[in-house]
């Protein structure tokens, strides 16, 4: 078994029973890991001696509104540059509450990474030193980049629609 | 080659040139621009190309960049204005004293360019009042030195009393500026 | 009251005890102001000259890409990775095209991965002078930046000879070039290479061993790679602070590890490291560049995917099946597989990555882009902390913030 494969296998095996699935899309290692508790599970591989997982390298959300419960994704990739090993967990809270602990104290890059997936889809990261809006405007009240909001500004009333093809 | 510029109409003679007062005022506000540059993204880039050494806009006149909005004519908008960025803009448009002009630089600037999207202002001209649009994405530094060509044209041009016209009061009160 | 000695900067008390009236005072720099390039503001908190503590604001030119990339076909989102980092725009093109490339499933050919390194490693140049010309602008030295923008307008011609434009090159496609490298770039290729050693040497000169220069610079802004790592840097100011991370070398894309060059790294992570590590980097960013030029394999520019790549124009007014295939390429209705990809390139600032969910359709499901300035730029008030204003402006210049990338 090559390297990957073998760092592979060993990070499931660190997850344990909180891996509740486990794909390799064009060879990145995916798991779906349970919201709760996610701080002590990525703890766990950060400091797994031979895993090293010290970098997270990204922090985002995607939103799927056909997932009744399980409609927000918060995905985190890490990055063991000791082994260049990559891994993608993927974390699901429902719309209703979704809420999840924040990875601040572990990582300080996921201090505006959290700022900006709250800011775009509303995620309550509990702990988080400073949780408000960080690139949109301070007064806006809806998460844009929820599926259901429209891209262009809804207020506004000068476009023709014979040129916009409507 | 150089090219000499046209005297104003006016009568010569031996050590003295009479002309009108808003020629030679004219002909000194345009040739003496001093720029605001207010960059903020891929168009500030072209602009820093343009004030190099190839395509030199200080030949204009605008050898002097102001960042204070007090010392400044002209307020250049170079870059996508967000609308958090708006009321920024305005104030920097306020504190700048008459006679002022603005060059709004790039597509962004003008019209919100590629971005019709809920946070990019759609054209400066929502909130400050613009006298040259330079379209391009970025306009090259031959289009942004037109654009403010065709300022000093309008600044040459210009009536002395342009600024307390009744249309020009009227004007700023559409853009609720007083 | 003692002459402050910048050399010990980092020691110094936060709050000076001999300091006249001992006020503390809230200073804002920005979002727009001359020294600070791009639109960013802080909020500092200064004793004096001192800053106590400072507070970033930014989104003040959010274009929100990210939903905008939702509602367009792959090959219209090449524009929108332009204006990330607009100082080198053909590297997030590449790494656009990279990223849905590793979805299909397209394998391109040794000669359209070895233009692709010219072009990238031209940008990286280019983006590394404007970096190191406004750190010299900033400290007052103007005339490194008039000398070196007049070689960044030949990097400009360049890249006008393959794709028309200037700065946002919207360069390449997905599956190759547009067209195949013409004479006149080659030429102008093998004029730049000549001349421009020369012409940076002396830029180099003017400030890297300057004595002026370096008391100013060094120990402006420090980071160590523990904090660094922990903030989730990457690119020149990681390799400042001391580790070799680059994403060429660890995950090699587009026949990197056919190249022979070297990683420079820093000791302590303040402004003078920073500098020196991107000064090196345009060095090896040359010699990649000659490798690739000497060993360019023959070949077509472009790969065999009518689905994905244009046909030529002179078959689509002859031939059916070129036809429907430009009409389908061009209304969006190219045939990307369902699945997500997380593809990482070295951007100017560091590893610049692009995480695409697709459903199968015409557009993405999502687009996340990784940007590197907009995660270093959280460790701003730490590295400032304790430093004088003026140090402050010229850490903020050696990031190598672009607004852009920042807000996105």
């Amino acid at each position: 078994m090559s390297n990957q494969e073998i760092l592979a296998q060993t990070a499931l095996e660190v997850l344990g029973d909180k891996a509740l699935s486990s794909h390799s899309p064009y060879g990145l290692l995916t798991v779906e890991v349970p919201a709760e508790g996610i701080v002590e599970t990525v703890r766990s591989l950060v400091e797994h001696p031979v895993l090293r997982m010290g970098f997270l390298t990204d922090l985002c959300a995607v939103h799927y509104p056909d997932d009744p419960g399980r409609e927000i994704a918060v995905v985190y990739h890490l990055h063991s540059l000791p082994n260049n090993f990559r891994l993608r967990l993927k974390a699901f809270l429902p719309i209703a509450n979704p809420a999840i602990d924040t990875m601040t104290p572990l990582f300080s890059a996921a201090n505006w990474m959290e700022r900006e997936t709250y800011d775009f889809y509303g995620v309550q990261f509990t702990g988080h030193p400073d949780l408000r809006r960080i690139l949109n405007v301070d007064h806006m009240d809806y998460f844009p980049l929820r599926k259901e909001y429209a891209l262009e500004d809804e207020t506004r009333d000068d476009k023709d629609d014979r040129f916009f093809g409507r | 080659m150089v090219k000499m510029a046209d005297k104003p109409d006016g009568y010569e003679g031996q050590g003295f040139f009479a002309t009108s007062l808003d020629k030679v005022i004219g002909m000194a506000r345009a040739n003496s621009l001093w720029p605001l540059p207010f960059a903020t993204s891929c168009c500030g880039i072209e602009f820093m190309a343009t004030m190099g050494a190839n395509y030199d806009l200080a030949r204009f006149g605008s050898e002097r960049l102001s960042f204070s909005p007090r010392q400044a004519d002209l307020l250049m908008v170079m870059g996508t204005i967000a609308k958090k960025m708006g009321p920024v803009l305005k104030q920097v448009y306020d504190q700048m004293a008459e006679p002022k002009w603005v060059l709004s630089v790039g597509a962004c600037a003008s019209s919100g360019g590629i971005f019709d999207t809920y946070s990019v202002l759609q054209g400066i001209d929502r909130i400050i009042p613009v006298d040259v649009y330079v379209p391009g994405c970025p306009p090259r530094p031959e289009q942004i030195i037109e654009g403010v060509m065709r300022i000093q044209e309008l600044a040459k041009n210009e009536s002395l009393r342009r600024r307390h016209s009744e249309e020009y009061k009227k004007m700023l009160e559409s853009y609720n500026l007083t | 009251m003692t002459t402050p000695d910048t050399q010990k900067q980092g020691q110094a008390p936060l709050v000076a005890h001999d300091s006249i009236d001992g006020e503390i005072a809230i200073l804002n720099l920005g979002p727009t102001h001359p020294a600070t390039h791009g639109v960013f503001q802080n909020v500092l908190k200064v004793d004096g000259e001192r800053i106590l503590e400072a507070e970033p604001t930014i989104g003040y030119i959010h274009r929100a890409f990210e939903k905008l990339a939702e509602r367009r076909p792959y090959n219209q989102i090449t524009p929108i990775t332009d204006r990330l980092n607009y100082c080198s725009s053909p590297i997030n093109n590449m790494g656009w095209h990279m990223t849905v490339e590793k979805l299909a499933g397209i394998e391109l050919p040794k000669r359209v991965e070895y233009m692709r390194v010219i072009i990238m490693e031209l940008s990286r140049i280019a983006d590394h002078l404007i970096c190191n010309s406004v750190i010299g602008v900033d400290t007052g030295a103007l005339t490194g930046f008039t000398y070196m923008f007049q070689e960044r307008e030949l990097i400009y011609e360049m890249f006008e000879e393959v794709c028309g434009a200037r700065l946002t090159t919207n360069i390449g496609r997905v599956g190759g070039f547009e067209r195949d490298f013409s004479d006149a770039f080659k030429q102008k290729l093998d004029t730049f290479l000549k001349g421009f050693p020369a012409r940076f040497e002396e830029f180099d000169g003017m400030l890297a061993r300057n004595r002026i220069f370096m008391d100013r610079v060094i120990k402006a802004g420090p980071i160590s790679a523990e904090r660094a790592l922990n903030y989730g840097f990457t690119g020149p100011n990681l390799r400042a602070a001391g580790v070799d991370y680059d994403v060429r070398v660890m995950n090699p894309y587009s026949s990197y590890e056919d190249f022979e060059f070297d990683i420079p790294i820093g000791q302590d992570g303040d402004t003078f490291d920073r500098f020196v590590v991107r000064q090196q980097e345009i060095r090896e960013s040359l010699k990649i560049i000659r490798q690739a030029l000497d060993n360019m394999p023959a070949g077509k520019h472009f790969t065999d995917v009518p689905d994905f790549y244009l046909p030529p124009k002179d078959e689509v007014y002859r031939s059916m099946e070129a036809l429907i295939y430009h009409f389908k390429i061009v209304m969006g209705e190219t045939p990307i597989p369902a699945g997500e990809v997380y593809h990482a390139v070295e951007g100017g600032n560091g590893e610049l990555g692009f995480y695409l969910i697709s459903d199968g359709g015409r557009t993405p499901y999502r687009l996340h882009f990784r940007r590197p300035c907009f995660i270093y730029y959280q460790a701003y008030p730490e590295m400032i902390k304790g430093s004088m204003l003026s140090d402050a402006v010229l850490t903020m210049s050696s990031m190598n913030v672009i607004a852009g990338e920042l807000d996105a």
